[in-house]
């Protein structure tokens, strides 16, 4: 593991390129470019705030913020696990022809996803200088979250990559997964929402943590307990770790199939 | 031979492809046919049982029939396959010229390109930004180079990659069947620009259909055939008994 981590430092120079790549074709495309991802959060908090606050009524203070901070932390985590599904079939060509470590590739596509969350965190603070939300001294500690959803997610992909090689039908599977994950992830609700009964099901869930984690200095101006800290640390490391390892076992025979 | 002269060192090495009789692309596919144990493989042995040992500086010329495993042994050495069985040891940076323009994006600038493919081969920025000119002069397209690389005849694609992966001080040339593009000219200065490679010290494995250019530039040539070793030894000798074979096969194949 060590040596396949000297390895990816060897082509740092590569990793750059291909994050740097793939945000350029992912706006090149549309009109509006890089403005999506402003513009995305901000049209889904409207289409959240109407419906929860309003119609459903959630009982949650300054309810577009409780929401918005983590919907940009899920919509990070559901979007860098999706791109990595396809990111070793779209690099193919590479992969037929050339060595290089294969874990860039989705190493490389995870980073893509943090950079836009990075910047999503624009739009989010326009809608808190909107709503009157205080920016307090504790945001300062997101770094620390944000790193831990991007171990998260890198360690999943890294699982689920070659996975989606060898089968096609784990993209569509997945979709489906990540749909029914985020509802089980206190994004729209609060977790006492939850009854009592099924709550151990929200705390088994990783992502409760790492959400509550980016979201406690957000909403709450406070930084987050040693609970949720450690949870969401182990989970993130736990993931990783085993992500690496799964992706390695594996890596060598992607070029058979792709 | 003490192993540490070896630059490349191949040990039985068998690459197998497993192909499914009938193609299975999906997981469900699989768990239904897998619980009734009606996974079936066909087996294609690409090689079999190789073992190739190439000294530091020495040159290795690889001739063969199309389908004899020359290009999987390629890929193997260049790490792009790791075998099904056997042992693969490479001592050295390597340059693979395998297939031109593998690694290039044609949308991007001929400039954009040389850094693209210069990081994929694990260099960094700073160093091609030092070994641009040379490499913009070798491959003499100081007019294209900011042109997207859609806009270039694959002989100007062929001249930029041969340009960047020899000019990247390599201790392992890999060059597969390269030559042939471009015209007489270029052909004639990559093959010098081999030889002063060579000349370095740099290992260099060719693959190639002239039995010329492997007498040229190789003293030791490796003749397979459908994935074994025919013979191995001084180039002379296995290129003239390659050249000599009996053309039997030729016709009970064709």
């Amino acid at each position: 593991m060590l040596a396949s981590l000297r390895e990816v430092f060897r082509y740092r120079s590569l990793l750059r390129d291909l994050v740097a790549r793939d945000l350029k074709v992912r706006y090149k495309r549309s009109a509006l470019g890089i403005l999506w991802t402003m513009l995305n959060p901000l049209l889904m908090m409207v289409i959240f705030t109407i419906v929860f606050a309003h119609i459903l009524r959630v009982q949650v203070e300054h309810f577009t913020v409780y929401f918005l901070s983590a919907f940009v932390l899920w919509n990070f985590f559901a979007q860098a696990t999706s791109w990595s599904t396809g990111c070793l079939l779209s690099y193919a060509p590479l992969i037929k022809k050339i060595y290089v470590p294969r874990s860039i590739f989705v190493l490389a596509t995870v980073l893509a996803g943090t950079v836009n969350l990075l910047i999503s965190l624009v739009p989010l603070a326009i809608i808190m200088l909107f709503v009157e939300h205080p920016f307090t001294p504790a945001l300062a500690f997101l770094p620390v979250p944000i790193l831990l959803a991007t171990m998260f997610s890198l360690g999943l992909s890294l699982a689920l990559a070659p996975m989606c090689v060898m089968f096609a039908d784990v993209v569509p599977i997945y979709q489906v997964v990540l749909t029914a994950w985020m509802y089980l992830t206190p994004i729209i609700y609060p977790l006492s929402a939850m009854p009592d009964r099924y709550r151990w099901l929200l705390l088994a869930n990783p992502m409760t943590h790492i959400v509550e984690a980016f979201r406690t200095p957000i909403y709450q101006g406070a930084i987050p307990s040693a609970h949720v800290m450690i949870s969401a640390s182990v989970a993130a490391t736990v993931t990783l770790v085993v992500g690496w390892l799964i992706f390695e076992h594996y890596s060598d025979r992607v070029a058979y199939y792709v | 031979m003490a192993a540490d002269d070896l630059a490349i060192d191949l040990r039985d090495v068998s690459v197998c492809y497993r192909l499914p009789r009938e193609r299975i692309t999906t997981f469900k596919e699989f768990m239904i046919k897998w619980a009734r144990r009606r996974v079936e493989y066909e087996e294609l042995h690409a090689l079999s049982q190789v073992s190739v040992r190439v000294r530091r500086g020495e040159s290795l010329g690889v001739i063969g029939r199309n389908g004899a495993g020359k290009t999987t042994l390629m890929k193997v050495i260049a790490r792009v396959l790791r075998p099904t069985s056997g042992d693969v040891r490479v001592n050295g940076l390597v340059a693979p010229l395998l297939e031109l323009g593998a690694g290039f994006d044609m949308e991007l600038s001929g400039r954009e390109n040389v850094f693209l493919n210069g990081a994929i081969l694990g260099h960094s920025r700073r160093d091609m930004q030092r070994r641009f000119d040379g490499i913009v002069d070798f491959s003499e397209l100081e007019h294209f180079i900011d042109a997207p690389l859609r806009t270039y005849s694959t002989g100007m694609v062929a001249r930029l990659g041969f340009a960047i992966a020899t000019d990247v001080n390599p201790e392992i040339l890999l060059v597969d069947e390269v030559l042939s593009v471009g015209d007489i000219e270029f052909q004639r200065k990559c093959t010098e620009r081999i030889e002063r490679i060579l000349q370095r010290g740099t290992t260099l494995v060719l693959v190639s259909h002239s039995p010329e250019a492997i007498l040229q530039l190789c003293g030791q040539a490796l003749w397979l055939s459908e994935g074994r070793v025919v013979a191995d030894g001084p180039a002379r000798d296995v290129v003239d008994a390659f050249v000599a074979r009996p053309t039997t096969t030729l016709s009970a194949a064709g």
